[in-house]
């Protein structure tokens, strides 16, 4: 039987409070009544009336979203193509290199990823906006995409596939019929992962973005440089809500954890 | 290398249908990330120019091999001896390098103890608690720093708390402070340090504790010398999965910091949206890129060498 310590009760009561409580207060300051953020005026919702009539918000909202996906369904196929070519293939040529622009990607600091992207976008003289978007988000999120389903393949039974495939299964219909279906889950935490990244993301939409494409975070980020507004309270709880209910569907579909876990286990060295 | 995991698939002919598998993701990725940074490159060592695009010499593929040797001839390494000669610049790197290091020393020392009281809580308990630390991640990193603006301001939530609690009489400053980027760095960053240590520490054999007590040894002693060792893979993943991103972190800075010593992502941001100077922004970015060669290898090796699966 194990003991449970009292320090290690307290380390994660600690750890937990200081993880949730900002956001706790975030939420409840978005009912504030009050115009001044920092004066408790009682509950009310007018800040969330007030959102539903700014036009710029909600335009900037439906572009994130599709944006987001869009980027996150092409990441999708694109990382688990190249999951599939990470473990299945075992070596190709090139593969150190290949390897090394999945893995880089992950840790790489977004201004750099953003800066680069943008030249390259100008190199080519297209022109910049939801789409250049959508790509540079594609890419990155595809890179978290393939060390998602990667982890799925590696704990992978063949023998299912190979029984298919003596059967006379040609090959790609037994990645339909047999393998697709087995790895699904993982490519639905990957879609959500990288879904939530795109709707996330400042640094890398802030360089890649042009006239007419300005997205939440961007437009969320320059309210926040005038100051904090009620307004923006009111959005940010939204969002949180909106993650919070898919992942709450999410758990209900399949055991979440599981879900949670390639999320963010992606990263994890086991 | 060894051999690598080939999954039973070690015979599939490499029909077109296969070899499009890789090349699409491949072709893909070097479009959009490889081939960007040897741009970064090129425009890293190009002039400044009041023209569209901002930068001269513009490789022009239509003028052929003449073209090619006046287009490498005018390139110049200035923007790096610009960039080493002005301090603000060196300053900016030393920022970074300071404020990595030191979060990442914090997000261990925080994120061991969490980390380790959830591999130690109940069995039943563990996927709650796992879960519960994961949570905020997927909630966005902007609303995050967003909600420690709103409780470090001047009169905000912690002040409020303090000057009732009569722990201080004047309200302190805290946005616009380095405690306040160690803060809103360590409270993103904190899943990232946990995950990793966690995933080692779940897997360990506790019956080896157990023997080193049954041997008389003292429970911080075998903490150091079994469970520590141990769980260094995970200590060093998650240490770098901390430290690469925040040395170019502009966010949290940008929001919380001073603008006294900008760290080198604010740097970047400003020579490139501001300044609008193109070629310096990309010879800062290149600069950054060595500074984070060494531990992006590192990073590879592990990712390569434990590929996360093998749970």
């Amino acid at each position: 039987m194990r003991k449970t310590s009292w320090f290690n009760i307290g380390a994660v009561a600690l750890g937990l409070a200081f993880l949730y409580l900002p956001i706790v207060i975030l939420m409840i300051y978005s009912f504030n009544g009050s115009r001044l953020v920092t004066v408790w005026g009682g509950w009310s919702t007018r800040w969330y009336v007030e959102l539903l009539n700014d036009r710029a918000m909600l335009e900037s909202a439906w572009v994130t979203l599709r944006i987001a996906l869009l980027s996150a369904t092409a990441a999708t196929v694109l990382g688990t193509l190249a999951a599939i070519a990470l473990v299945r293939f075992g070596r190709f040529r090139g593969r150190m290199l290949f390897s090394g622009m999945i893995y880089a990607p992950l840790v790489m600091p977004e201004v750099i990823t953003g800066l680069s992207l943008l030249l390259l976008f100008v190199a080519v003289d297209v022109d910049r906006g939801f789409w250049t978007i959508t790509a540079a988000h594609t890419t990155l999120t595809a890179c978290f995409v393939t060390v998602v389903v990667q982890s799925r393949l590696l704990t992978f039974d063949t023998s299912l596939e190979e029984a298919a495939m003596d059967l006379g299964c040609p090959p790609l219909r037994t990645f339909l019929s047999v393998t697709l279906p087995l790895i699904a889950p993982a490519l639905a935490s990957g879609w959500m992962l990288a879904f939530t990244l795109s709707l996330d993301d400042l640094v890398i939409a802030s360089f890649t973005t042009g006239p007419g494409a300005t997205t939440l975070p961007i437009r969320i980020y320059s309210e926040i440089r005038l100051g904090v507004k009620p307004e923006i309270n009111a959005i940010c709880s939204i969002m949180i809500a909106i993650v919070a209910i898919g992942i709450a569907a999410a758990s209900l579909l399949s055991k979440f954890h599981n879900v949670a876990r390639d999320g963010v286990g992606a990263f994890a060295v086991k | 290398m060894a051999r690598t995991a080939n999954g039973g698939g070690g015979a599939v002919d490499r029909t077109w249908g296969a070899r499009l598998v890789v090349l699409i993701p491949y072709l893909w990725l070097i479009v959009f990330f490889l081939v960007p940074f040897l741009i970064v490159l090129k425009i890293s060592l190009s002039h400044t120019a009041i023209a569209q695009p901002p930068y001269t010499p513009v490789f022009d593929p239509v003028a052929g091999w003449e073209g090619l040797k006046a287009f490498v001839a005018a390139l110049s390494l200035e923007n790096y001896a610009f960039i080493a000669s002005d301090g603000l610049y060196l300053a900016s790197y030393l920022k970074s390098l300071e404020v990595a290091v030191g979060s990442t020393v914090l997000l261990l020392l925080i994120g061991f103890p969490l980390a380790y009281g959830i591999a130690r809580a109940p069995r039943h308990w563990q996927p709650a608690l796992f879960v519960l630390v994961v949570l905020p991640f997927w909630t966005s990193f902007l609303i995050r720093i967003y909600a420690w603006v709103n409780i470090l301001q001047r009169d905000g939530l912690l002040n409020q708390v303090l000057l009732a609690l009569r722990i201080v009489d004047e309200p302190p400053a805290w946005l616009s402070t380095d405690t306040a980027v160690y803060i809103g760095i360590v409270y993103s960053y904190l899943p990232f340090m946990v995950l990793p240590i966690y995933a080692t520490l779940e897997k360990m054999d506790e019956t080896l504790i157990e023997a080193a007590a049954d041997l008389g040894c003292p429970r911080w002693k075998a903490f150091w010398l079994v469970t520590l060792p141990l769980s260094l893979p995970g200590v060093i993943a998650g240490a770098l999965l901390c430290f690469i991103p925040i040395v170019g972190e502009f966010v949290i800075p940008d929001l919380l910091g001073s603008s006294q010593t900008m760290m080198i992502g604010q740097t970047l941001w400003t020579e490139f949206f501001a300044n609008r100077d193109w070629p310096v922004a990309s010879a800062v970015a290149v600069v950054l890129l060595c500074l984070l060669v060494v531990p992006l290898a590192v990073y590879q090796q592990l990712q390569t060498r434990y590929p996360s699966g093998g749970r």
